[in-house]
């Protein structure tokens, strides 16, 4: 919500804490995170290996899909199991115009974003004029019909081996993985402060408000349908982002990249993240970047066959939705929320505001938990 | 003319299997408003089971009832475990906890059983029945199919419309609070409806292996094609369910007689998409009211 | 053989919707709980029944402690309970609505029996046997489920808001018909009423309810004397 005036004034001024308080602006609070945030970034990718900047920047392209479900999802009460495949359009949106044409690769990678955002919109139109799990099974099937097209068309998306994908040519003597990790941290950072931006809006406050209760949003004079699709469509853009900077990681576009298990691999990462939260989706990424690394190790420590490891990270990813959904559902970036809550209550001897029905600090009630009487 | 014909005898077999597993979701769907997505996966894991059953000699009729009880307890079990827990909570969770269900199913059964597809028997020939002097593509093993879904749904049918159990699972799905006042045991007939939804789901995954790869995604497409059959039949009905399912069958098996199977997952999400925008609620269903 | 509420306590999170409820209800007598919108009448039938958990305190049927059990359990103790509003399921014909309530009280045989007995209690009902409740009226309605609490011969009846939305003339009726059911019964019928003044004329005894406390429970003559009490509560 945007403030106007000065700041809630706190009675207690004599905590040296609370002075130093980001400004209230949105777009300025959220500049100055973003540029802290890539100052910290700069430090970590100019210190390691490329192979981990390579990883850096997968992290940050896996952000950007994650943080558009996340917007979906926990502001506008939408679930896209399709996400993984509207990366697939982006990824091969971009690649095609490599392949075709010689435009500068800014413009690529909007209309990787264009195209998917214009598939989300096919999708969207017909499903989120429901509530319900209308969507979600729309995008599962979309997420599985996918694939095939690209081999049916071989000659155009490639067939099995796909279309190359080149990326720019790093100035000055920077290596190539830390130039490409930069690309797309700062893309993941423009996303990121638009997106929380969006959130504070006119737009972020309709979305909530057709979550919460539609028929409410519609006698207040929001569009339901249109707010559903305006979200979904945003989240497929994002998904388009992420598909071709994922395209540019790799190097090629096939759809052996682009499975149904990665949407819903994305799921499981932004609900372990935290449904709704930006922040945490750095978490998701992590966790969506390490944990197929973290599966091969164990399953050689179990003696797994060779091929077990694939569906060893499956099972996690699986428990990780059933275990997170049913005992945690602010996920991780909830957790440290309502710990950090605590511990400002604890210094400075002010109960955190606890939600009666949920025993969860007010503001971070979690999306998924209606009071029930 | 002959293809059109074998085109549109296969479209009714896989469509009355589509039927089977648009059933469970009905079933699942119209007491609890939830829709299943691991369906599939658990009538998949049913059949992986009923495979090692055979594997180790037993005869084919065991193990495919073995593979219904089987579906029975597990449907039951999910229902206590993973469901119950999310009352009270918003619809989404058990969209997200049934999709956490359906991986979690396909990495076990993965583990276990490998990447590799096996071949799963068929109750009867599946060689194309002799119609006059030519071959159809009909086999005794498509008759079977027709069968085994229609006595399901005759069953299903008599349970709900004409025992007093019935009436109690009606009463329970529509509401659930005022059966409770008078005196149905709601919790027990929501797990005998999940009970339920998993023989039916197990049904069709036993009559869909044979005639698939046999791996642990081979009832995904199946999953998304009942869900189609279900949301053109309404979500409500047992008989929207079957003539979605037919619908479903018929798109799907001329899209891959025409055009190619490659292109039968896409003529599923236009047929989903065409059936939502022309009736949101459902062709087949019965009112239009949304309570607010 | 009375119901015996004692310092229930009822809490929505933060919000205290009943502190301290202590009253007693007689068999063979309506009780009327009175009060106006919030007072926690509905709260109250709600956590008889079972469909709230008190935080505390206690509800004694027939000697037995109902507040722990199961909503069903209450039910087949005997308790009916007729919530406010939407109380038939519509998507059931209006003989299937009766049946339901039959079949934990009523061996298979004599359920049609007593299906039939209803219908001849509300004649206008057997006309619409075989349609969906949802087609009924209003007044149609509130019989059918009025109806279907006296077919299970319950020995506890809690009715909630029973006249809301019907005309004055079917809201006597109904009243007579309350009082026939219970004079010189064993049943016990608590009634949550806005319309006090027709629930005092049928009731034996009355409790007025203020924001979740007991402010009277005393003979419904005494508080329909009490004019102090009728102008600030019952609003009449």
């Amino acid at each position: 919500m945007r403030q106007q005036g000065p700041p809630r004034h706190s009675l207690d001024n004599t905590s040296w804490l609370r002075r130093f308080r980001l400004p209230t602006q949105p777009l300025l609070r959220h500049l100055i995170l973003a540029l802290c945030g890539a100052g910290i970034l700069y430090l970590v990718t100019s210190s390691l290996s490329p192979y981990n900047d390579y990883e850096i920047g997968e992290i940050a392209l896996y952000v950007i899909a994650l943080a558009g479900l996340s917007l979906l999802t926990g502001m506008n009460g939408q679930i896209s199991l399709g996400n993984g495949a509207f990366m697939a359009v982006g990824a091969y949106t971009m690649a095609l115009l490599m392949t075709h044409t010689q435009m500068n690769f800014i413009v690529e990678l909007l209309a990787a974003i264009g195209a998917a955002a214009a598939m989300g919109l096919v999708i969207g139109i017909p499903a989120t004029r429901l509530k319900g799990p209308y969507l979600a099974g729309m995008t599962l099937l979309f997420a599985l019909a996918l694939p095939p097209i690209a081999d049916k068309w071989s000659t155009t998306f490639g067939g099995d081996q796909g279309l190359t994908t080149t990326v720019p040519n790093a100035p000055g003597n920077i290596n190539p993985e830390e130039w490409l990790a930069w690309i797309q941290i700062i893309g993941a950072l423009i996303t990121l402060v638009l997106l929380a931006n969006l959130i504070q809006s006119r737009f972020g406050r309709s979305f909530r408000a057709v979550r919460d209760d539609e028929i409410a949003a519609s006698v207040a004079g929001i569009h339901v349908g249109r707010t559903k699709v305006l979200a979904f469509v945003i989240s497929a853009g994002c998904a388009g982002l992420a598909g071709g900077f994922l395209g540019l990681s790799t190097g090629v576009v096939n759809t052996g990249e682009f499975p149904l298990t990665l949407s819903i691999q994305l799921l499981a990462a932004m609900v372990l993240g935290g449904t709704g939260s930006l922040m945490g989706m750095w978490w998701g990424a992590v966790l969506l970047v390490y944990l197929s690394q973290w599966s091969t190790s164990l399953s050689g420590y179990f003696n797994l066959g060779s091929g077990a490891s694939a569906y060893l990270a499956t099972i996690i990813f699986g428990v990780v939705l059933i275990v997170v959904m049913i005992a945690a559902p602010t996920g991780i970036q909830g957790g440290l929320r309502w710990t950090w809550r605590r511990i400002l209550g604890l210094l400075f001897r002010q109960p955190a505001v606890i939600h009666p029905a949920s025993g969860l600090p007010d503001d971070r009630v979690p999306i998924y938990q209606s009071d029930e009487r | 003319m002959s293809l059109f014909i074998n085109i549109t005898l296969d479209g009714v077999s896989s469509g009355m299997i589509f039927a089977a597993l648009a059933l469970a979701l009905v079933l699942i769907f119209r007491a609890t408003k939830i829709i299943n997505f691991a369906q599939g996966a658990m009538a998949m894991m049913t059949t992986f089971l009923a495979s090692s059953l055979l594997a180790q000699g037993l005869g084919y009729w065991w193990a495919f009832v073995a593979a219904l009880a089987i579906g029975f307890v597990l449907g039951a079990l999910v229902e206590r475990v993973l469901i119950r827990p999310l009352k009270g909570k918003s619809e989404l969770n058990p969209v997200v906890v049934t999709i956490g269900l359906l991986v979690v199913l396909e990495g076990i059964a993965g583990v276990i059983y490998g990447n590799a597809s096996r071949g799963f028997p068929a109750a009867y020939s599946q060689s194309g029945l002799t119609v006059g002097r030519s071959k159809i593509a009909f086999s005794h093993f498509d008759v079977f199919i027709v069968v085994a879904v229609l006595v399901l749904m005759i069953a299903i049918l008599v349970l709900f419309r004409a025992t007093t159990l019935g009436l109690r699972m009606r009463a329970s799905a529509f509401a659930g609070e005022i059966a409770r006042l008078l005196g149905v045991r709601v919790g027990m007939l929501l797990t005998l409806g999940w009970a339920l939804a998993g023989v039916a789901g197990s049904l069709a995954g036993l009559l869909v292996a044979p005639t698939s790869s046999f791996s642990p995604y081979y009832m995904d497409l199946v999953l998304v094609y009942a869900f189609t059959a279900a949301v053109i039949g309404g979500l409500e009905s047992p008989v929207g369910a079957l003539i979605g399912g037919l619908i479903t069958g018929l798109c799907i098996s001329y899209v891959g007689g025409y055009l190619g199977s490659g292109l039968q997952p896409l003529g599923a999400l236009v047929l989903l998409m065409v059936a939502l925008m022309a009736r949101p609620e459902g062709i087949f269903a019965r009112h239009s009211v949304r309570r607010v | 053989m009375m119901l015996e509420i004692e310092e229930l306590s009822v809490s929505y999170g933060a919000v205290n919707a009943l502190s301290s409820v202590t009253f007693s209800a007689q068999p063979g007598a309506i009780t009327a709980i009175l009060g106006a919108n919030g007072a926690g009448k509905t709260t109250l039938l709600r956590s008889i029944s079972g469909l709230v958990k008190p935080r505390s305190g206690s509800v004694c049927f027939e000697g037995e402690e109902l507040v722990g059990k199961t909503v069903e359990n209450i039910a087949r103790r005997g308790v009916a309970h007729v919530p406010e509003g939407r109380g038939i399921i519509e998507e059931l014909t209006v003989e299937d609505n009766l049946r339901l309530a039959t079949l934990w009280c009523i061996r298979r045989r004599e359920r049609q029996g007593a299906i039939e007995a209803t219908f001849e209690l509300f004649p206008r009902l057997s006309g619409f046997r075989r349609r969906h409740a949802s087609t009924l009226s209003g007044g149609e309605r509130q019989m059918l489920v009025i109806g279907r609490a006296l077919i299970s011969r319950p020995k506890l009846l809690l009715l909630d808001e029973p006249s809301l939305g019907l005309a004055p003339l079917v809201t006597a009726q109904l009243m007579a018909l309350l009082r026939e059911h219970t004079d010189g019964t064993d049943v016990t019928v608590v009634l949550v009423e806005q319309n006090a003044r027709s629930a005092l004329s049928v009731s034996r005894n009355a409790v007025v309810l203020n924001l979740g406390e007991v402010v009277i429970s005393d003979t419904a003559a005494a508080v329909a004397a009490d004019s102090g009490l009728r102008h600030h509560y019952l609003g009449f």
